[in-house]
């Protein structure tokens, strides 16, 4: 069961790699996968990695990701106001 | 960076998943702490891939939470340039003011409505240039402001000028040829003019910039925080120096942390060490007390202190 | 539609009977006004004003601080503005010149206030201790940009007192910096200046929106051309920027909202300049020659134009308190009955400009300029008014 969850808002990523490269448990690559503004945004390559420490959310100059440390699998209501621009995480281990 | 072109078939599967709406993948999906703070219907912002600003502000919000600072009671003021933009995109009572000028506009609201917590968050051009002389005698006053001077060395919103602070031989678009200009060491420079807070970080320093963020929140007078972050698309390009991620990279290299150390050490050279850290942290009366303690001995009975502000409504 | 005023407030009424000069005068005003915020910096001949506010305030309740320049003056009093105070700045020629910027930043954001310019003998440096009325222009068209501000010229300490009152008022009524040109000889003239009780003095308060925060619109109008405020703290969480800016008070930088915006700023003055306009009028029924003038060269025209008539000739009197916006209307309506114009000023020629603008060619113009540091001689535009009425 991993310790965080990461959520990435794809179209706002412009690829920086700032959280690909700070994340201190290696979850993150850059995808192949272009968003509307060409940009490859990250994916998780790792999720059973993540401690849901949200450095990739504090490094993230474009608000496009965060993560946060999973509390409940099904709790509800946790987002709390719905963001409907949070899409993703495109996981890989789900495909 | 790995950008690892797979093949078109799967391409083509991660391009359909994008195409599509990809809310029922994540029923819950996380939010961002900074999110109540941005305005949102203003996402994506202007800055480039890999400027360091929008990392400054994770870090700003962070604060704002950890500091369970009153959000009502807040103000930001903004300059012009890059990091002027700030104000636009935070949910805050914010001002975009004029090139250099935040902080006498900043200095007007402090003092027509004490109860406000103000910060000003501006560049180094904004703030060290055009605006060098209000910088210096609001830290003389110690104004009680927060001043948060994103340094990314250069004028960037208007195409990568020398800013006081671009450090020697540096290309720009005004020096051509290499800056052979000293540059200013602005944590000295704040210190000797009176600032009770100073402290530099980069924007590769997150969670110490958010604490210093928090710190200076709870401080009354003039606080000031450098915080040395990239711009990919003019200085770290016409300076060969890589984009974005390259800057941060180096920043976590170069980086020495150094508390308390004398500020007058701190100067930055282009490829030298950057010394961060808390340098400056110390007690003096901020403006309002002083102003307040010299009316009361003047005038004793005869002092008025300021009404509170209500709006005379109409 | 007139503004909805309040009574002003007692602590700030100097209620009385007062030998004081008109520096002192404007000060006394501002403060009736409700003005408890002053941002200066020191420039001959304006510094008496916020020399006496720092010495008022601080037993009235307010504060006055002395920046380290006017472009930090400036801007502080709007911050000040935005704080919830009634704020102003003094200056002359020089400072005027710096502050320009801001100027057209309150226009542009629509920050209530005033700046009082104690006009001196320029340009540059110029003559600092003597008089000029030659920021006149400077006062309409300082700043960059299309925009409109409202100016107004008293011509003795008595209106210092009365008409920055009004200017206060105007710049709450149509959120727009509104320019208070006096002139050293009106700054450093002691005359009796009358302070009624404060129930006696109308003053109009801030345009403070009633709205929800779900409501509110920073810039937004529906149908008065002047939006509703919000103050920092009150917790609307808005936004303020000089660039061009949408309702919601955000960047948007289009021709079709540069349009929208810049427009607004024009025509909530323009449409209202017929009931802004103040002037003093004499004698114009039937009048040949009519002498238009402000500030302390009314003083002198008046003596010209005794002068004339006491020679027969038929002048009338048009004395220009509200000098911008300009009253078109009323030049234009006279210069279809009189022969001319005659406008005396402390400069080489600027409201004659706008006089002979709006009269169109109906009738003709004379300017009687000085190059400013002293007074016109009254036989100087006596002769004028002779030669006008041939």
């Amino acid at each position: 069961m991993p310790k965080g969850r990461v959520s990435i808002v794809v179209e706002r990523c412009k690829a920086c790699g700032f959280c690909v490269e700070f994340c201190p448990s290696h979850v993150l690559e850059l995808s192949s996968a272009f968003n509307s503004k060409g940009y490859h945004p990250p994916h998780v390559v790792h999720p059973e990695k993540c401690s849901g420490c949200d450095l990739c959310g504090m490094y993230c100059p474009d608000f496009a990701i965060c993560a946060s440390k999973v509390v409940e699998p099904k709790k509800a209501g946790a987002a709390g106001s719905s963001n409907e621009k949070n899409v993703g995480p495109v996981q890989e281990g789900e495909k | 960076m790995s950008d690892n072109c797979n093949d078109d078939l799967d391409n083509d599967f991660n391009n359909e998943l994008l195409k599509n709406d990809l809310v029922h993948l994540d029923l819950n999906p996380v939010e961002n702490p900074v999110e109540r703070f941005l305005r949102s219907d203003r996402v994506p912002h202007i800055w480039c891939p890999g400027c360091g600003i929008g990392t400054t502000v994770n870090s700003f919000a962070r604060a704002l939470i950890d500091s369970k600072i009153d959000l009502g009671s807040l103000a930001l003021v903004s300059g012009i340039g890059c990091t002027g933009r700030v104000a636009g995109y935070v949910k805050l009572d914010s001002f975009h003011t004029t090139h250099g000028r935040a902080i006498p506009f900043a200095t007007g609201l402090k003092l027509a409505n004490p109860k406000l917590n103000v910060v000003v968050y501006s560049g180094d051009g904004d703030l060290s240039a055009i605006g060098g002389n209000h910088l210096i005698h609001a830290a003389r006053r110690n104004i009680d402001l927060k001043v948060i001077c994103v340094n990314n060395l250069i004028y960037a919103m208007t195409g990568g000028q020398t800013a006081p602070t671009t450090p020697d031989h540096s290309t720009t678009s005004t020096n051509p040829y290499g800056v052979f200009e000293p540059s200013f060491n602005l944590p000295h420079l704040v210190e000797a003019a009176g600032a009770v807070y100073v402290a530099r970080w980069t924007t590769y320093h997150v969670r110490q910039l958010s604490r210093a963020i928090s710190e200076a929140f709870n401080k009354k007078g003039f606080s000031f925080i450098e915080v040395i972050s990239p711009c990919p698309t003019l200085y770290q390009r016409r300076n060969k120096l890589g984009d974005g991620l390259d800057a941060m990279r180096d920043y976590k290299e170069k980086s020495k942390v150094r508390n308390g150390c004398p500020t007058s050490e701190v100067g930055m050279t282009m490829t030298g060490e950057i010394i961060v850290g808390k340098f400056v942290d110390r007690e003096r009366p901020d403006y309002q007390t002083m102003m307040r303690a010299q009316f009361n001995q003047s005038l004793g009975d005869r002092f008025v202190e300021q009404q509170e502000m209500e709006p005379v409504c109409s | 539609m007139k503004a909805h005023t309040v009574k002003a407030d007692p602590h700030g009424v100097l209620t009385g009977t007062h030998f004081m000069d008109g520096d002192h005068a404007c000060c006394e005003g501002a403060l009736a006004a409700g003005s408890r915020f002053a941002a200066g910096y020191p420039i001959t001949p304006s510094t008496e004003v916020v020399e006496r506010f720092a010495s008022r305030v601080p037993m009235v309740g307010g504060t006055f601080i002395q920046m380290e320049d006017e472009l930090a003056a400036s801007i502080t009093l709007q911050g000040a503005v935005w704080g919830g105070a009634k704020a102003f700045t003094v200056t002359s020629g020089p400072g005027f010149s710096l502050m320009m910027e801001h100027i057209g930043y309150a226009a542009m954001t629509e920050t209530p206030c005033v700046f009082v310019d104690v006009q001196r003998g320029g340009p540059s440096t110029g003559l600092p201790t003597l008089p000029a009325q030659a920021d006149m222009m400077q006062a309409r068209w300082g700043s960059h940009g299309d925009y409109e501000i409202i100016a107004l010229c008293p011509n003795s300490p008595q209106e210092c007192f009365d008409l920055t009152i009004k200017a206060f008022n105007l710049a709450e009524e149509f959120r727009v910096p509104v320019m208070f040109m006096m002139d050293e000889v009106v700054g450093h003239m002691t005359e009796k200046v009358v302070i009624p009780p404060a129930d006696q003095i109308e003053v109009v308060p801030r345009k403070h929106t009633h709205k929800s925060v779900e409501e509110y619109l920073p810039y937004g109008t529906n149908g008065d051309q002047v939006p509703e405020m919000a103050h920092a703290g009150d917790g609307y969480n808005f936004h303020v920027t000089g660039l061009t800016h949408d309702e919601r008070g955000y960047p948007n930088m289009t021709p079709q909202i540069q349009d929208k915006l810049v427009r607004r700023l024009q025509t909530k003055i323009t449409d209202a300049a017929d009931r802004i306009a103040m002037f003093e009028e004499e004698e114009l029924e039937g009048a040949d020659v009519v002498v238009v003038s402000y500030g302390i060269t009314s003083r002198v025209a008046q003596r010209a134009i005794g002068m004339a008539r006491d020679r027969g000739l038929r002048v009338g009197k048009l004395r220009l308190i509200t000098a911008w916006p300009f009253p078109d209307t009323k030049i234009r309506g006279l210069a279809e009955t009189i022969k001319a114009f005659v406008v005396p000023e402390l400069n080489l020629g600027q409201m004659v400009r706008e006089v002979q603008r709006a009269a169109g060619g109906k009738a003709k113009t004379y300017a009687v300029s000085h190059a400013g540091g002293g007074v016109h001689n009254p036989e100087d535009i006596l002769k004028v008014i002779v030669e006008a009425s041939r």
